[in-house]
Formats: C-alpha cells, structure tokens, sequence
C-alpha cells in the first residue's frame, strides 16, 4: 500500500514539474500584467487583443501563414504518402527495403541536419526561399510519418479482397476506391493529423528554409521576439488555445487508435 | 499500371529532397567557394578552439541530460507499466503530451517559470529546459518494452529466491534495454543538435553546437556549416549505430501514441 502511494506519488511530482511551466504560462495568459510572473487580477484582455487584430497584426499573419503550410503540407504529404505505401507494400522485398531505409531517413535525422540540407538544395538550385520552399520542406520530413501510419493498415488488410474485387469485374480504379481506401483510411487520418501537427510544431527545418523576404511563421515569430528580449504578451493565451488544441487533438488519435487495436 | 510503381514518385521525391540535399552536405563539406576539393573546412574546426569547446561542452550537456532523463525517466516508466499500480492510458499520454507543444514555447515557459521563482538563469536552467524538453522521449520507448515484458518471468525469478534487488538487476534491467537503449539515442540526438533553445534559457551566455551551425549557415559560410553538420551526423550516426532493428518494428506497428 505505501509502496503504491509512493509510486503514484512520484508519478504525480514529475507530471507536475512536467506541466508547471505551461501552467504558468495559462495562469498568467489571464492577467493583464506586460511581464510575466505580475498578477495584475483577472482579465481576458489579452484573449480580445489576440484576435483584434491591429497592432498585432504581424502575429495574426504569423499564425495564418503557419495553418495555411500546415494544412497544405499535411494535404499533400497525406496523398503522396499513402500512394507511395501501396507502392512500397507491392514492391520486392529488396526495393522494399531500400524504400524503407530512405523513408527513414528524414524521422531519424535531426531538424538542423534536414534544414541544413534543404538549405542547401535551394542554394544550390539558385530557388528562392520562401512560402514554396517552406512547404516543399515540410512535405519532405511529413510524408515519411504518413507512410508508416498507413503502412501498417495495409499489412494488415486481406490481400485477396482486391483480387475478389478485380475477379467480380471491378476496374483496378474502383477496386482501389471502394477496397483499398476504406482499409487504409484510418491511417490515412492518423497520418494527416500527425503531418499537421508536425508542420505547425517546427521551428528547426523552417528557419532554414524560410529566407528572409518577411515571411514569417509562428515558431520564427517567436524566435524573433523572443531574440528581442521581451515575450509579446499575446502569446500567453496563444500558447494556451495551442496547447489546449493538441491535447484534444492527441485524446482524439490516442481513442482511435485505442479502438483501431480493439478491432 | 501496376501498384508498385505507385512507389515512383514518391521515390523521386525521396531522391530530390533527402537523399541530394544530404549529398549537398557533404559535397559542401568537401569543398571551398570556388567549388574546388579542399579539406580546409575541417582542419578550422579543428584549430578554431572556440567551434571545438562548443562542440565538447555540447556533448557533455547532452550527456547529462541524457543521464537526467534516464534516472527521473526509468521508475516513472517502470511504475507506469505495471499493471498491480492500476495507473491509466490517460497517464501514460500525459507524459508524452509535452512533447507535441512547439519546443520554442516549452523552452519560454521555462524562462517564465525561472522568472516566476527567480531564480537565474544559466547551466542550471539549460540542464532543466532540456530535460524538461526531452523527458517524454525518455519515458516513452522505455514504457514501450516494459510494457511487454513478459511478467511470468519476474514471478519466476522471485520464485526461484531472488531478493527485489536480484530480480530487477537480473530480469527487468537486462529486458528492458532496448527501451533504454532508444530512449538514450532519443534523447541525445536532439539534445545535442538544438539551437536557439540554449540561448533562451541562459540569456545568451552559453551557445551550443547547433547554433554555431546555424549561424555560420546564416552568415554565407555554407562550406563551414556544411562541414560542421557533417560532423554532427557523424556522432549521431556513431550514437544511432547502437539502435537495433527492434525499434523500427516497435515503429510499424504504429498507429498509438
């Protein structure tokens, strides 16, 4: 019994000390105060201001830039990693690993070593940095994610269901429509939900790819102001709405994938 | 057409940007700005003692975050797992919840909470961004082979008179070390290879190798930057040598987080 209270106990202290920075940040995203750590009483000033626009309108330009990518990066990293799995999973087992390797190449590279060498490619190529680059960079380290949550819906998947579809005279196209997708679309969501928030979460392979002609995303929005020295005070409540996001975001993957291991 | 060249453009993908841009690297590596071969780039880190002592202190902070992590991260994994602490799933996504907040504002939210107790900020607070940053990668895989430990063999091992102490340095230990082993690799490889987040959290008074990288990027030296990234995947390679495959089927069964 001690011993019970004891572990669950240490468990408690390290969430804690896990959660206590985030916390402060949304404990002080309702106060007024310029500086953190002032409590100047409740307010949600800083939510309206948020969204008022105005003066900060380089932070809602930010925040805009970094769904738009996130949402375009996610859209077609889903559709080219779920094409390229079918692809991979009917390769030779040979191909297949070469396929794989690769594949994993940009999920055990670090950030900085990606956008280094993305920075390069764009140098090299003469291509000039910006919105296009961004989001060929993030497709570049989404896709591999994508195809491994697809991956594993296609092994799992009856071979010979495509084959009956093909024998009762379905084309390959409505086979592959009405068989093959409805398989692997679970995977297909898991995969774009994970491709967007990665994309919005970078910092590391956007800043090399980024260029400097004032685009600006989220993470080097923050960068900058935080170089600056003082925080916007905005983004308080604005890491609290991002934070809250996520944790709804992952329970809703964490059921379905609770449910998917079920079935 | 047949579905396996489905596989073609994503592998020219593959091609276009990750397999020539790391070729860029060390192309860029291997050469000067006139595009001649040249080992020049290697031989200033080598002489310049100040990229050299950044590159040494990185490891070392790298080093005891990892040792950090593992010692807060294993019992915490360890109790996690065990069924008889009827901790749930709920818990076990509350540690890994962290990891998905953008890592800039986890590394400001620690300067908040530093501010907040004041206490300064330097060695102490990089020591504590990073765990604070990198913990979740600790406990995560650790849980992962724990959790399928066998347990009948604990309950064998106990059988058979071995006091607890026996029992976890014979039997758990030795099970689990290939969670501990991708936890340790999970850990160092982005510690090692941050940038930015060292400066925020000491107020710019101490730079890590990652941000020499990214600074000599910035300011045109792309063959030095080059160079230098090169021997940052070096180590990491050197560190990712000690994964075995058993990770990568952890990774296809997919799909839980």
């Amino acid at each position: 019994m001690m011993k019970k209270i004891l572990a669950k106990g240490y468990l408690w202290l390290l969430l804690a000390l896990l959660y206590s920075p985030i916390l402060i940040i949304m404990i002080f995203s309702f106060t007024e105060a310029k500086v953190l750590g002032n409590w100047t009483g409740f307010s949600t000033k800083l939510y309206s201001s948020l969204f008022s626009g105005g003066m900060h309108h380089s932070l809602m330009n930010a925040i805009w830039n970094t769904f738009v990518i996130a949402l375009l990066a996610a859209t077609i990293s889903t559709a080219l990693g779920s094409i390229a799995a079918i692809g991979i999973f009917n390769l030779r087992s040979k191909a297949r690993a070469v396929m794989n390797f690769t594949n994993n190449i940009p999920i055990m590279n670090p950030d900085i070593i990606t956008g280094v060498s993305l920075f390069l490619l764009f140098v090299s190529f003469g291509i000039s940095q910006g919105f296009t680059t961004v989001v060929l960079a993030h497709i570049a380290f989404c896709t591999p994610y994508v195809v491994l949550s697809v991956m594993p819906r296609l092994r799992k998947m009856n071979p010979n269901i495509y084959e009956a579809a093909l024998d009762l005279g379905a084309t390959p196209f409505q086979a592959l429509r009405k068989v093959i997708l409805p398989e692997i679309l679970p995977g297909m969501i898991s995969g774009f939900i994970l491709a967007f928030t990665l994309s919005i979460d970078d910092f590391a392979v956007t800043i090399f790819t980024i260029g400097n002609e004032g685009l600006e995303t989220l993470s080097t929005y923050i960068y900058a102001d935080a170089r600056k020295g003082g925080l916007t005070p905005e983004l308080r409540p604005l890491s609290t709405i991002i934070f809250v996001t996520v944790l709804v975001l992952l329970i809703v993957i964490n059921k379905r994938a609770e449910k998917q291991q079920k079935e | 057409m047949r579905r396996r060249n489905w596989s073609l453009p994503y592998a020219l993908f593959l091609l276009v940007f990750v397999v020539i841009p790391l070729l860029l690297i060390v192309l860029y590596a291997f050469t000067d700005e006139e595009g001649a071969f040249t080992m020049s780039n290697f031989r200033k880190f080598l002489m310049h003692p100040e990229a050299m002592n950044t590159f040494i202190y990185s490891i070392g902070i790298a080093i005891i975050t990892t040792i950090v992590c593992l010692l807060l991260g294993y019992p915490a994994a360890y109790i996690l797992s065990q069924k008889h602490y009827n901790t749930s799933k709920t818990m076990v996504v509350l540690f890994i919840l962290p990891m998905w907040v953008n890592i800039l504002i986890r590394t400001l939210a620690t300067v908040a909470l530093f501010d907040f107790l004041q206490l300064p900020l330097g060695e102490g607070a990089l020591v504590f961004g990073m765990v604070y940053n990198f913990l979740p990668f600790m406990i995560y895989p650790i849980y992962n082979t724990l959790q399928k430990m066998d347990q009948s063999l604990i309950e064998a091992a106990q059988d058979l008179g071995a006091n607890p102490l026996k029992v976890f340095s014979k039997v758990i230990l030795p099970l689990s070390s290939p969670g501990v082993i991708s936890g340790i690799v999970m850990v160092f490889m982005p510690t090692v290879s941050t940038f930015a987040i060292a400066e925020l959290l000491t107020m710019n008074n101490i730079k890590l190798f990652g941000t020499t990288v990214q600074e000599n990027i910035y300011n045109g030296m792309w063959n030095y930057g080059a160079a230098l990234s090169l021997i940052m995947l070096l180590l990491i390679g050197i560190m990712s040598l000690f994964t075995n495959d058993e990770d990568n089927a952890q990774n296809e069964s997919g799909g839980v987080i």
